[in-house]
């Protein structure tokens, strides 16, 4: 369960599968590991595992190992971690999101089926990473599950809104991307000048709200898309 | 304090790393090669931590503007100041209006141009390395002028210190490269993992400061080639359904989802950092954990040491 990744880090797999409640373990866990020992660097969640970086020069891969384990005995069915909620607005279709109608014809529904399916439920960012604030949510709705493109774009537009096997993101830069395009949010996902430089961390539930494109929130800001 | 003259490759500001960011999908980033870029600074009582220049793949020549002293390391380049050539791992006195041209020559492909004080630049997500493909700085262009900080000492104690590198770092295009066995390393064949120890690779022309793919007998799986995507390092080595490892470098994404057959060590990621395209020829040896740290801990103390061997020149 906890493996050696190099001379700097530690795997911690908690299993090997794509699984909400997996996912759920793997963010508590990593609340748990905040605030840690001198010599632990920094925490990366994914799926069903938690890296942890550390310093070779102030701990040993047993001394990270035995903290890590003692932090893991809190880990019960007790501890509950209330994530941070966050809403999406996304205008749907158009030139920013020109996948729209394929998904639609694609999986034999309406657009409007594909925006109601992807808008009502809620995701979680099970982890970050492709470009600095990319947040892959999960899980989509199998009504919506596409293969990712054979060709990727090589310019996608950032706060462009796009689906690709079970998960949907947002682009938070332009950036080349091989997922489906189908909207556009205004929202800033990265903004290095601020102290709060991303939008979205890891284990956050994020819920998406359709908007109609004449919306006064995206009025200002057609050129972008 | 130097102006850009004239650039060609890769040139970019690197301090040692963004670190806290990886969560969001930040790479360290830093330089490729830690030891040349340690040694730059500990050859003007820098900070280990100070803005140095990577110059990849290519050359640069620089103006300064005030009196200065400058260090060039890192493996096959050359170094002209005025009308002097100097080798690498030396640091020398510069005179406003005097041109510095740094040249690669020979074998290797990044060098690291320290100044006395540092360079200065702008601070984003608490580093000044640049990360061209997350839009966090910029290549550095002809016109740039770069500021420096306040040198730790004189400059006239600065100038003409050797390091004598090759009692630390054996530089060379046939390496052995030592790993950690990866998390991983179940899912490929014997027969794979006897490739991976057992053959050579070289560095492919596909290589930049993300990652260096290598080619040479492809690596056989045990099933498929995929994971579901988790956390990796500078220095993962993942192998892909073509069998062709592919090593992460500095600007390497924080997570990935390959097979991770092994993990370079730190002690050993300079040699494989300097590698060049076609030419090289890389062997891979397994170490152990307990190993590896204590090789860097020894290696890391020396980069930091002050130069004992002050050249009369």
């Amino acid at each position: 369960m906890l493996k050696p990744l190099g001379d700097s880090a530690l795997l911690i797999e908690l299993g090997n599968e794509i699984n909400p409640a997996l996912n759920q373990r793997i963010h508590a866990l990593n609340a748990l590991l905040q605030n840690p020992i001198l010599g632990i660097l920094e925490t990366v969640p994914a799926y069903s595992t938690l890296l942890i970086h550390y310093d070779p020069l102030i701990l040993t891969f047993d001394q990270a190992a035995h903290w890590v384990r003692d932090k893991m005995t809190q880990l019960d069915d007790s501890f509950h971690r209330t994530p941070r909620r966050l809403e999406v607005p996304v205008r749907y279709g158009g030139a920013s999101g020109p996948d729209l109608e394929a998904v639609a014809v694609s999986k034999g529904i309406s657009p409007a089926d594909v925006i109601r399916i992807h808008s009502e439920r809620e995701y979680t960012v099970y982890m970050m990473g492709f470009t600095p604030g990319f947040p892959y949510l999960g899980t989509l709705d199998e009504r919506l599950i596409m293969p990712r493109m054979e060709t990727p774009r090589t310019l996608v537009k950032a706060g462009i809104v796009a689906i690709a096997g079970s998960q949907t993101g947002i682009y938070p830069l332009d950036s080349p991307g091989g997922w489906h395009l189908i909207g556009w949010t205004p929202l800033k996902l990265f903004d290095p000048a601020s102290e709060t430089p991303f939008l979205f961390s890891p284990g956050d539930v994020v819920t998406f709200l359709p908007l109609e494109s004449n919306s006064l929130l995206f009025g200002k800001l057609d050129d972008h898309a | 304090m130097l102006e850009v003259l004239d650039v060609s490759g890769l040139a970019t500001l690197q301090d040692s790393g963004r670190r806290g960011w990886q969560s969001y999908g930040v790479p360290v980033s830093g330089p490729m090669d830690w030891f040349a870029h340690r040694a730059a600074n500990s050859l003007l009582n820098n900070s280990p931590d100070a803005v140095v220049i990577e110059i990849g793949l290519g050359e640069i020549t620089l103006r300064a503007t005030r009196n200065t002293v400058l260090a060039v390391t890192g493996a096959g380049f050359e170094v002209a100041n005025y009308i002097w050539t100097f080798p690498l791992w030396t640091s020398f006195y510069v005179r406003a209006g005097w041109r510095v041209h740094v040249k690669k020559i020979s074998r290797g492909n990044w060098a690291y141009l320290a100044i006395a004080g540092g360079f200065e630049t702008q601070s984003i997500l608490g580093s000044k390395s640049t990360y061209l493909r997350g839009g966090l700085g910029s290549a550095l262009r002809a016109g740039d002028v770069l500021n420096a900080g306040k040198p730790a000492i004189e400059l006239s104690k600065l100038a003409a210190r050797d390091f004598p590198v090759e009692k630390y770092m054996s530089y060379s295009q046939s390496p052995v490269i030592q790993v950690i066995a990866g998390p991983q390393q179940d899912r490929f064949t014997e027969n794979g993992i006897q490739t991976f120890y057992g053959s050579e690779y070289t560095l492919s022309k596909s290589f930049d400061r993300m990652g260096y793919r290598l080619e040479g007998i492809p690596i056989s799986h045990a099933g498929n080639a995929d994971l579901i995507s988790e956390g990796m390092t500078m220095g993962s080595i993942q192998v892909p359904a073509s069998g062709q490892p592919i090593v992460m470098m500095a600007d390497a994404p924080t997570t990935g989802g390959y097979l991770k057959i092994a993990n370079v060590i730190r002690a050993s990621l300079p040699l494989l950092a300097q590698c060049e395209a076609g030419n090289s020829k890389i062997r891979f040896k397994k170490i152990s954990v307990e190993d590896a740290q204590e090789k860097l801990r020894r290696l890391w103390s020396r980069a930091a040491c002050c130069p004992k061997f002050p050249s009369a020149s």
